[in-house]
């Protein structure tokens, strides 16, 4: 295998008394696109936000074991650092309404109060909306606020926005559910594009964006890892029955 | 069904429609009769000298309400400015924390403070205020409000932020801004036309108010802006005013109150202007 930029050691979580994620070992290799996948409710998005210290904020939520980024136990760093190296993005758009486009690109400088001459701004804002596919549709209208966009373009806009502070890994959490087939197949596009620059975890409801996007695919089933493996081979060839049967549409 | 059950059917539809309509107006009218009565007698008596220079000894013609409208003005300012920070923090707080048991002892004591009589809220401050300080005094008048205006301004605060969508909170938290930098650089922000709007409410609302002023403002003849005096305001010059036995001074009630009805007036649109000028769309 490539080189892995992300492991997770006996991970759990839960929620109040119940743990929602099992003991879950496994390693995600560097500049890829691991979809994570599994029937409503088998702690997908649970998972996901573990990764980025997310999780903990709910209400008696919490986990433990280890989540090792390169040689660090993030369980051990502070939420807020650990979320500047793994950037997140909703199922739903959410650029901040009250600023411009520009604004919310460098919104993770801006908010941090992290000062930068305003030139090497004009850099990260142009270079994130052009690695998020946006620069051209927003040139012209940077320091308008976002709201005038379509639900694609801000969801495309919030990749900008998590691409800007340099990210190791980005996380998305079913990105495309809110939006229609054509921004969907713009954003998939611009996934793969972005495993040059980042690795990308996914999680998604959709089998079809998961063969067509992602090159390892990790499946979920009530809070258990029961697979982990290339796409093509966990799709064309599962281990494990439970697997084959949701990927047969006869659970989900 | 007979044709004649279907007419009588509609007629009873009219009917009523007619007399929802009826009852509807009814409550309006009284307002119109009020703007249209406190116009009518008082538009005649503003001009500038009315409204720019300060009152003349009794007899004298003339004189104005200057000092008057200087010291809402003032009382205003220091209410505002008391409660402008208790009020939202704590709409804050019990808009973060809703289950938690100081957020509803928090609820339930805004509920009773607004509905505390004006006049106990000045007796209040004359007695934690005026005592103390061994005179009446703005400030004293100021706090008076502040407490009246309070409530509003809690309420909204608290409606708007608990409008504003976790989703926001989240994209802030995701970018590893910490939790009071999101709180006061995002999620106020984003309620800032609510909250507006409550404070702007809160001001009409106390524009208007006398009896906590009876105890602690107290009213003042000369024209003062020191807040550690007594000092005048609108609704306490119409009272002193109204009530005393010089068709003159009627006349300068009548006047201050078209003066009060029109900045309230002015005040409830520019509440209904900043809703729908700058609703956030998420």
């Amino acid at each position: 295998m490539e080189n892995q930029i992300l492991t997770t050691e006996n991970l759990f979580a839960h929620y109040g008394d119940i743990d929602t994620i099992k003991n879950v070992n496994v390693s995600f290799p560097k500049n890829s696109i691991t979809a994570i996948m599994g029937p409503s409710g088998c702690g997908k998005t649970t998972f996901l936000r573990c990764l980025n210290r997310m999780h903990e904020l709910t209400p008696n939520a919490g986990s433990r074991g280890k989540i090792i980024l390169h040689d660090e136990d993030l369980n051990k760093l502070e939420p807020i650092e650990v979320r500047r190296k793994i950037g997140m993005v909703f199922q739903r758009p959410n650029p901040f309404p009250t600023m411009t486009i520009y604004d919310n690109v460098i919104a993770g400088y801006k908010l941090n109060g992290i000062r930068k001459k305003r030139i090497e701004f004009d850099h990260i804002v142009e270079d994130s909306l052009k690695k998020a596919g946006l620069w051209e549709e927003v040139k012209n209208n940077l320091h308008k606020k976002g709201s005038f966009l379509s639900g694609g373009q801000q969801q495309r806009l919030c990749i900008a926005r998590a691409l800007a502070v340099n990210p190791e890994i980005i996380l998305m959490d079913e990105p495309t559910s809110a939006l229609d087939p054509i921004a969907t197949k713009i954003i998939e596009e611009l996934i793969v594009e972005l495993k040059n620059t980042v690795t990308v975890i996914m999680v998604t409801h959709n089998l079809a964006q998961a063969g067509r996007v992602s090159d390892y695919t990790a499946f979920f089933y009530l809070g258990d890892l029961l697979e982990f493996g290339q796409t093509e081979k966990v799709f064309t060839n599962p281990k494990n029955e439970i697997t084959e049967k949701f990927l047969t549409g006869k659970i989900g | 069904m007979t044709e004649t059950n279907l007419k009588i059917r509609s007629i009873k539809n009219i009917i009523f429609r007619t007399i929802i309509i009826g009852v509807a107006l009814l409550a309006i009218l009284p307002l119109f009769f009020i703007i249209f009565y406190v116009i009518k007698e008082g538009l005649s008596a503003i001009n500038w000298e009315f409204i720019s220079s300060v009152a003349k000894p009794i007899g004298e013609s003339g004189g104005g309400i200057l000092s008057a409208l200087v010291g809402s003005s003032i009382l205003i300012v220091i209410a505002v400015i008391i409660a402008i920070p208790i009020g939202i923090s704590a709409g804050l707080y019990i808009s973060e924390h809703s289950d938690s048991k100081l957020s509803s002892m928090i609820r339930l004591s805004v509920e009773v403070l607004q509905g505390t009589p004006s006049i106990v809220i000045g007796i209040i401050g004359y007695f934690w205020f005026v005592k103390p300080m061994g005179h009446f005094s703005a400030l004293s008048g100021g706090i008076a409000l502040a407490l009246m205006m309070l409530p509003m301004i809690v309420k909204t605060a608290e409606e708007t932020l608990r409008m504003i969508p976790f989703s926001l909170k989240e994209a802030s938290l995701a970018l590893g801004v910490p939790y009071y930098k999101t709180i006061l650089k995002v999620i106020l922000p984003a309620g800032l036309s609510g909250i507006m709007t409550g404070v702007i409410i809160g001001i009409a609302r106390i524009a208007g108010e006398t009896a906590p002023l009876l105890f602690t403002a107290f009213g003042n003849a000369f024209f003062s802006t020191n807040i550690l005096k007594p000092i005048d305001s609108l609704p306490l010059l119409i009272f002193n005013y109204a009530t005393s036995p010089y068709t003159d001074w009627h006349k300068m009630a009548w006047g201050a109150s078209t003066v009060l009805i029109f900045f309230i007036l002015i005040l409830n649109i520019t509440t209904r202007i900043i809703v729908n000028k700058w609703k956030i769309k998420y």
